[in-house]
Formats: C-alpha cells, sequence, structure tokens
C-alpha cells in the first residue's frame, strides 16, 4: 500500500522465493506459538493504520457526512451518484486511458526492445541500467514540475519540434483540451518504460539458449522465435511490469495534481483527485470513501484480470 | 545460433538515444535552475550568467530547508521501525511459523494493492477524533502501515530462501528464538535488509498524498508535499520551481546513486525465478 508506482516495484523480488517454497512441501520442524510474539508489533500497526481505515472508508462510502454533523445513513446512494455523474465516472475513465501509456505501451516498448536488442547487449549495460531506472526513484511530484516545464509554451517539447519542422503542432501541451490527457499519459510512459525495458532485458538473458537453438532447427525465423520462445519465457516479467505500472496509472494523483489539477475543463480528472477534492474542498466524505472503494476494486480488478491473462496454463 | 535482429552499432545507437532521453528532462531543469531569477527561460537555453540565487531564495525563502527537515524527521522515524517489524514480522511468520501464518501473510500481501486514496480520507478523521492532526507521529505510524506488506512480503520471502538446516542446528544447540535471529539470522540477511532499507527510505521521502493530507500545516510538511503546495504559488517561476525540484530530488538521486545496486536487485533478480 506505500507509495504505488514503487511499492510494487519491490514486489517482483520476494513472490519468486515464496513460490519457490510453495512447492517444497513443508519444512521440518514444528510450528511455534512463540511466533506470534514476532510478528504482534507488525501486525498492530497494519491492523490500527491500514486495516481499520480501510474498513472506515468502506463503511464512510455508505453515509453522507461533511466531517462536522452527525453522519446520515445513505445506503448506495453515493455509489449510485459515481455512475450518475459524467465528473465522476469520467474520473476513473480517465485513469483506464492512462493505464494505456502507463502500462500497455511500456510493456509493448519494452518488449519490441527486447526483441530488437535480442538481449545480448552486455557491455555499458550498467551505465544503462543506472540511467533508464532514474525516473523510478524520483518524487513523482518533482517529475510532475519538470515537465509542466517541459510542455509549456516555451518548453523544451516544443522547441524540439520547431526544431524538426513541426513548429505548426506546438501549443501548450497540458492546457490542450484535446490532447492534455495524452500529454499527462505520455509522462507515465516516460517513467515506466525504463523499468519495463530492464525487466525484460534482464529476463530474456535468463531464457534457455537451447530453445532457440530448436526454433531455428525447426526453421523459425526472427518473428517466429520472438512469439515462440521470448515471449513465453518473459511471461513472469510480462506480468510485474504490467501489475507494477497499471496500479501506479491508478494511483496518479501526484502527477495530476501539480501538472494540470484535472483541468482543462475537468479532461485529466482523475478518481485520487477527485478523492481529495471532495473530502476536503467539498467536504463528501462519503462521496469520496464510496470513490476511494471504486478505486480500489478497479485496482484489485485490473491486477486479478493481469494475473490471470499471464498465468501459465499448463 | 540465434539470429541477428541488428548490428552492434544500431544497438548501441538506440540505447543512447533511449537514454538521452530519460535525461534530458533532467537538464532542462539544472539549465532552468541557474537561470537568473524571473528571467524568461526558453527550451534548453544557457542562462546569460550562472545564477545560483535561485537554491539560496528555495531554501531559506520558501522554506526548503525547514521542509528537508521535516522529511528527515519522517524518514528516520518510518524507515529503522518498518524495517525492524518487517523483519521480526517475517521470522514469526516463515521461520518460526506461527500458526495462522498463511492467512497472516496474505493479508499483508492484499494490502500491496490497496492505493492510499481508500485509507487517507478515513485516517484523516480516526486521527483528527485522537487528537493527532498535524503530528509526525501519526504520519510516521500511518507510513510504517503502508510499508509494511512489502516489507514483510520481502523479509519473509529472504527468510523462506535460508537453509531450514541453519536454524535447525542453532536449535539443537538450545539457542532461543532470539537469538537465533540476531547471531544465526542477521549475519546473512545484511543485503536483503539493506534493500528493505533504502527501498522504504524511496518511498518515505517520495511519499505526497497522505502528507498532505494528515499535514494541514504547510511549515512542517515535507519536502516533496512543500513542493507540490510551492507550485501553486509560483507557477510561473520557472527558475525558482526548478531548483526547488532539484533540492527535493538530489538526496533521492544521491541515495539511488550509492546504493543503486539494492535498488535494482530490488526491481530485477527476483522477478524472474
Amino acid at each position: 500500500m506505500a507509495d504505488p508506482r514503487t511499492t510494487v516495484v519491490a514486489r517482483s523480488s520476494p513472490p519468486a522465493a515464496g513460490l519457490r517454497r510453495g512447492g517444497a512441501p513443508s519444512r521440518p520442524g514444528r510450528r511455534r506459538w512463540s511466533g506470534w510474539l514476532y510478528i504482534l508489533p507488525a501486525a498492530a500497526v497494519y491492523l490500527a493504520f491500514a486495516i481499520w481505515p480501510t474498513i472506515a472508508a468502506a463503511r464512510l462510502s455508505f453515509f453522507e457526512w461533511n466531517g462536522i454533523l452527525p453522519p446520515r445513513w445513505v445506503g448506495l446512494d453515493n455509489y449510485r451518484e459515481i455512475f450518475d455523474t459524467p465528473a465522476l465516472y469520467g474520473a476513473v475513465g480517465h485513469s483506464l486511458v492512462l493505464v494505456v501509456f502507463f502500462s500497455v505501451i511500456p510493456v509493448a516498448f519494452g518488449l519490441f526492445l527486447t526483441a530488437m536488442l535480442s538481449g545480448r547487449v552486455r557491455r555499458g549495460m550498467a551505465f544503462f541500467r543506472v540511467v533508464f531506472f532514474l525516473p523510478q526513484v524520483l518524487p513523482l511530484v518533482a517529475v510532475g514540475i519538470t515537465w509542466r516545464w517541459l510542455y509549456s509554451d516555451d518548453g523544451v517539447v516544443n522547441e524540439a519540434l520547431t526544431a524538426v519542422g513541426l513548429g505548426g503542432i506546438t501549443r501548450a501541451w497540458l492546457g490542450d483540451y484535446g490532447v492534455a490527457l495524452f500529454a499527462l499519459g505520455l509522462i507515465g510512459t516516460w517513467v515506466m518504460s525504463g523499468l519495463c525495458m530492464m525487466l525484460f532485458l534482464s529476463g530474456v538473458q535468463k531464457i534457455d539458449p537451447s530453445l532457440y537453438e530448436a526454433a531455428v532447427l525447426d526453421g523459425a525465423g526472427a518473428v517466429r522465435q520472438f512469439f515462440a520462445v521470448t515471449l513465453p519465457g518473459l511471461r513472469g516479467e510480462v506480468s510485474i511490469a504490467a501489475v507494477i505500472t497499471t496500479i501506479a496509472a491508478l494511483a496518479s494523483f501526484d502527477l495530476v495534481y501539480v501538472t494540470t489539477n484535472g483541468g482543462p475543463a475537468n479532461q485529466t480528472t482523475v478518481p485520487g483527485l477527485l478523492v481529495y477534492r471532495l473530502a476536503f474542498t467539498q467536504g463528501d466524505i462519503g462521496g469520496a470513501s464510496a470513490l476511494a472503494v471504486v478505486l480500489a476494486v478497479t485496482v484489485i480488478g485490473l491486477v486479478t484480470v493481469i494475473r490471470w491473462l499471464t498465468k501459465e496454463r499448463s | 545460433m540465434r539470429v541477428r535482429p541488428v548490428g552492434v552499432g544500431l544497438r548501441y545507437g538506440v540505447l543512447f538515444a533511449l537514454a538521452a532521453l530519460v535525461l534530458v528532462p533532467f537538464v532542462g531543469i539544472i539549465l532552468a535552475s541557474v537561470h537568473p531569477p524571473d528571467q524568461q527561460v526558453s527550451g534548453l537555453s544557457l542562462p546569460d550568467r550562472i545564477s545560483w540565487e535561485n537554491f539560496s531564495v528555495a531554501w531559506n525563502q520558501a522554506h526548503f530547508g525547514s521542509l528537508v527537515r521535516s522529511s528527515l524527521i519522517i524518514a528516520a522515524g518510518v524507515v529503522p521501525a518498518a524495517v525492524i517489524l518487517a523483519t521480526l514480522a517475517g521470522y514469526g511468520l516463515t521461520v518460526l511459523r506461527a500458526p495462522g501464518s498463511r492467512p497472516v501473510t496474505g493479508a499483508f500481501v492484499l494490502g500491496l494493492t490497496i492505493p492510499v486514496e481508500l485509507v487517507v480520507v478515513s485516517l484523516y478523521f480516526n486521527l483528527r477524533d485522537v487528537g493527532l492532526s498535524n503530528s509526525y507521529l501519526a504520519i510516521i505510524m500511518a507510513e510504517i502501515a503502508l510499508f509494511l506488506p512489502f516489507g514483510v512480503y520481502w523479509m519473509s520471502a529472504h527468510f523462506a530462501q535460508v537453509p531450514i538446516e541453519l536454524v535447525e542446528a542453532s536449535r539443537i544447540d538450545g539457542a532461543r528464538d532470539l537469538i537465533v535471529l540476531l547471531r544465526v539470522l542477521l549475519p546473512i540477511s545484511w543485503p536483503a535488509i539493506t534493500t528493505l532499507t533504502v527501498l522504504i527510505f524511496m518511498w518515505s521521502w517520495n511519499q505526497f498524498l497522505l502528507v498532505l493530507v494528515l499535514m494541514q500545516d504547510p511549515e512542517k510538511r515535507t519536502a516533496p508535499a512543500g513542493l507540490g503546495y510551492f507550485v501553486g504559488q509560483y507557477s510561473t517561476n520557472i527558475p525558482l520551481l526548478s531548483a526547488a525540484s532539484l533540492i527535493v530530488i538530489l538526496p533521492i538521486v544521491a541515495v539511488y546513486l550509492a546504493f543503486q545496486r539494492n535498488f535494482v536487485s530490488g526491481l530485477t533478480q527476483g522477478a524472474v525465478k
């Protein structure tokens, strides 16, 4: 539940070990009640500051409450309002568009590049790794401010476009009604692509070379090799990259807050931003909670779908 | 023999082009930050003269000095506590295998998918009710809880890879649980713990929404949260904004460069197995 962008980043590592352990039948030695002494401190903090607020949010979503007067039970009204109000369900739609830019494009691009480079770039890889991971460690607020400036009227993006003779299409990208959401999405593409690339490039080196030899003997060309050997071999990496980037796309509050703040004309609102606004400027705690629940359900739903799609079927 | 997709030269050409795409934004704000205050900045232009004034204005007048101090106070509370709690819990769940450890591990792992947005509103009101508004302690506890799912998961996975014989042997020698953890497991766990430490530091440093909501007093916010507030006030002063952004970015980049192996191994190694 940490910073969604990075949290999950590192989640990549552990499942492996967990799975491996699952594979080996139970370890010798007996279970120990004394183990709870060690679990208890973490469990207590987690219960009080994560589980409890989650339950409280779910409960508040059924109430009308402005934070001061006593809450009033309204049943599913807050949820109905989300599905009836274009400004609210529109924000969910925007965040799904962002999934394309944060997740689909970086994964596809990473795979394309991996196929092209064929994982055989070794020299200087340490340098590229450091550079490509860099956007992952930066606070999104600073990333957003940087891109605000790059996208501005006399920013670097327009300068580059003019330099290659595309001066006609320059504009203040984040302020343009039609393209602001896409411009915002491309910031996500910038942040996430390096991560996907490095995951795939390091993953492809672990594929058994004899699989490629066998494919060549069967007469497979580069494209067939990619689909028959590389892609199945990268199943785990693709799954992890897609999960990490999707969660980041849906929790893009930081980025949106400092770049467009939802504008122009609500074209770039996302659920996180509206949760914040509903709760702290409009005093609609129930509505904010319901939207937060919808967001969490969307995250869990998409993650489940990705896991299912990339599951090994034997 | 594999088909050679493209030549070595082209491969490196592509990689360098992509590296440039990643780095250009940094060049952009570094150049902008050394422009004299309020000068019009255009694209990747060099300033007439290099000026460091923006950094001192940001640090003193815009309070980034005290914002950075708040960030460090919070990180100093969060990082050791989260790492210790996660290590203890991972030990209890995976090595001692306390009864019920499977569902408890599951409950922690589920926390990985829950967005901050879901908890932050009710957390604000819960904390207000117990008089913990605007409190560093509240933010520290909330961040620990947010990072624990990953921490517990990470340490459990690490302990699961430790050969069980090691633990059994010292138990036969009569060592108690805590001694096994401190004398036998800790010495071989430093790489995993270091990685967890730098990752949690990064998340704590970068955390935005939680601080924005739980710390309503702008003076006591963290550096990124202060930056988010700052951008609303000085949205057109590009040199000053760039300098402030660099102040917020530099510490985490320094940690990243010093511990890049930990960051990267955390990201790539296990993914594959």
